[in-house]
């Protein structure tokens, strides 16, 4: 059951219905990509995830290697396993990433544990060396004033050192230019492994030439229409969108 | 150091408790009694705020008008109470000089580094300057007034002030340690009148910080406290209140921050205590190419209000002036920010800048704010402005999905919108204990 396994989700923003019967598994040490058109739910799928309120999940389950998520706070989901990394992060004034990293981990300390700064330190300088992100930026506030390259090595940085068992990765590559894309690849394929399930969801099969996916899936219309191997990618670069929306079932995106 | 009573102090509203308080204090400088019997006379006769006033609109009036019961504070302090009021004034590790006052009265001798002495600086309390310096003194005392509406306030403060600090810093001395004045309220029922002079000569620089506590939370007090920050040319004086009288307090502080040439001068109110807190502002800028900064960090819970109003005098040209006041509001507290800036005609490439932020953290907290402009002068950049807001909730979402609770996300947030004026404070052991007092009030 180490998994990430969503079933029959069904998700409505303001009353309208953007899930629809939406289920996928990912694996323990999997990387699978999500790549669809836009507006066809992907962030929507992120963001309900995550547990955002304005996302409505009127039905479905789900589970974090068992655990139910659907219902839980968006703070307990995160501390439950799953990270995501904004599109959009936000800027936060007067927090400094130093400061907002260590009140994500002493979030996650058992009873009676007790945070310690100087092995903090040592790992997240570690991490920004490995993410070409200049020490500078441990006090520097919170994504303000950022590149959009660095607030996405800034996302990559903070999954890194909250070490998550699963990470949607929602359009990480939005916005960078080839080297940030190579640098945010690299961090990414670094924390691969068997403790770590990746969802890429992206709108572009560029990032897929960087991070493999073990699964591609393509969605349309609030659900996954076809899934394949990392071949598949190589097909919607080729021949665009038009033949999905004429492959998904009857009905769908009418 | 203290005097004994033989008899219960009168309340204010006794007729006989000014000539009763005067004998008490016993000083006997002609001038400084008159200028206390001219006060008092003015007192009697000034009207209380009414809230038509422009200047006490939206005000809470009445405490102020049932202010009689309060009595002057004065007498003896049990050891006890000194010891602990003693060992709680020490915030620093290094101080230039330390003053504690306990209901007006020095609940420790003053301390001033010896070397600061040979160097010509005066720290030292009101009345022993009055007594030592009466000339020096008097150039300054009360030679400016805010004039934002608490007349009849300032002239009690005159005519019942008792203690206070004057720190004088002369020409071209610096000074890199702070300052510090403790000032705590002790018996029940007891009003002070604290008085805070800071002078800073040609080029001189200095930083004299001020922490305003009650020994108890259960006590109340009447508090009508003044400050005045006078930089000559070059000066760099920063001066900081922290105001953390209990919940039980009504204060008033009444300042003006007077620069003239090439001066940098900065002034900072923290706000955390008083269950309603008067305060009153008035930077004049009396000389071209300074710099006056006045910022606030206020905290108001439960049902505090904190009442701001503050006037930026450009009367010289080529000077600047930066006024920042934040509050961030919890539960029915409620704040006032009234600000005017005023560029006279020969003010002439002015920058004045005023703005109030507001951050309400509650659906029941209500911020009023009133910005304002008078502009005389036709070469000038001047902008004010107030912005009210809650919590952003997309910022919100992004600390709950990092798997930080509502609570301390929050707490924060807060802390980030505070940042701006802490780091101003330009004092890190200053910065921390501002930074402990603010998130005391998210315990509470």
């Amino acid at each position: 059951m180490s998994n990430l396994e969503i079933k029959n989700l069904n998700v409505s923003i303001n009353g309208t219905q953007i899930l629809k019967d939406f289920s996928l598994t990912v694996p323990k040490g999997e990387v699978h990509a999500i790549m669809g058109p836009n507006g066809t739910g992907k962030s929507t799928l992120a963001k309900a995830l995550a547990g955002h309120e304005d996302y409505e999940i009127t039905g479905g389950e789900v589970f974090l290697d068992g655990e139910q998520i659907v219902g839980k706070e968006p703070d307990e989901i995160s501390r439950a396993g799953l990270f995501m990394a904004f599109q959009y992060p936000s800027e936060i004034p007067g927090v400094t990433i130093a400061n907002f990293i260590r009140a994500a981990l002493t979030a996650r300390l058992e009873e009676g544990e007790t945070f310690k700064a100087p092995a903090f330190y040592k790992e997240l300088y570690e991490k920004m060396d490995l993410l070409k992100i200049d020490r500078s930026f441990t006090s520097r506030s919170v994504n303000e004033g950022f590149s959009g390259g660095e607030k996405k090595r800034c996302e990559i940085l903070q999954m890194a050192m909250l070490k998550p068992g699963y990470a949607v990765l929602d359009e990480t590559d939005s916005g960078l230019d080839i080297d940030a894309l190579k640098v945010v690849a690299d961090g990414v394929n670094q924390m691969r492994g068997p403790e770590l399930g990746v969802l890429l969801i992206t709108h572009y099969q560029r990032l897929l030439n960087y991070i493999v996916p073990d699964k591609v899936h393509v969605m349309f219309d609030g659900r996954i229409v076809q899934s394949g191997g990392p071949e598949l990618a190589e097909k919607l670069e080729a021949e665009g969108y038009d033949w999905v929306k004429e492959a998904a079932p009857a009905g769908a995106g009418a | 150091m203290s005097d004994t009573l033989a008899i219960e102090n009168p309340s204010l509203e006794d007729p006989k408790i000014f000539q009763f308080h005067q004998e008490q204090a016993g000083l006997e400088v002609d001038w400084f009694k008159q200028a206390q019997q001219a006060a008092w006379a003015r007192y009697l006769e000034l009207p209380l705020p009414v809230r038509t006033n422009e200047k006490w609109r939206f005000a809470n009036l009445s405490r102020l008008r049932d202010t009689g019961r309060f009595q002057p504070a004065g007498g003896e302090l049990s050891q006890v109470t000194v010891d602990r009021i003693v060992k709680a004034s020490h915030r620093f590790k290094e101080v230039a000089g330390r003053i504690i006052l306990a209901d007006e009265t020095l609940a420790a001798p003053v301390e001033l580094d010896p070397e600061l002495g040979k160097k010509g600086i005066i720290f030292t309390t009101l009345t022993d300057a009055i007594v030592k310096y009466p000339e020096l003194v008097q150039k300054y005392f009360m030679q400016q007034s805010p004039e934002l509406g608490s007349e009849k306030f300032e002239a009690l403060h005159v005519a019942m002030l008792r203690n206070g600090v004057f720190l004088h810093v002369p020409d071209n001395v610096e000074v890199d340690r702070p300052f510090v004045i403790y000032n705590w309220t002790v018996r029940d029922k007891g009003a002070i009148f604290p008085h805070t002079l800071f002078v800073a000569g040609k080029h001189a620089k200095a930083t004299l910080i001020e922490f305003q506590e009650s020994a108890s939370p259960g006590t109340e007090h009447l508090v009508v406290a003044n400050a005045h920050l006078f930089a000559d040319d070059g000066a760099q004086p920063n001066h900081t209140i922290v105001q953390n009288w209990n919940q039980n307090t009504l204060s008033l502080q009444l300042n003006t921050n007077n620069a003239w040439s090439d001066t940098n001068a900065k002034s900072t109110l923290i706000n955390v205590g008083s269950a309603q807190a008067r305060q009153e502002v008035h930077g004049k800028i009396f000389g071209s190419g300074s710099n006056v900064e006045m910022y606030a960090l206020n905290v108001p819970t439960e049902n505090q209000e904190f009442d701001q109003r503050t006037l930026q005098t450009h009367i010289a040209p080529n000077s600047r002036s930066d006024l920042l006041f934040k509050n961030a509001l919890i539960g029915k507290s409620r704040t006032i920010f009234s600000g005017l800036i005023i560029v006279e005609e020969d003010a002439q490439q002015t920058d004045a800048y005023q703005t109030n932020n507001n951050l309400m953290l509650s659906e029941e907290a209500e911020a009023n704010s009133l910005p304002g402009l008078e502009i005389k002068a036709n070469d000038v950049k001047c902008s004010h402005g107030a912005t009210t807001g809650r919590i952003n909730d997309s910022e919100l979402f992004y600390f709950l999905a990092r798997g930080i609770p509502r609570n301390k996300a929050q707490e924060l947030m807060v802390f980030g919108y505070f940042e701006e004026i802490v780091e101003k404070l330009d004092n890190q052991e200053l910065a921390d204990y501002v930074r402990e007092v603010v998130q005391h009030k998210f315990m509470d």
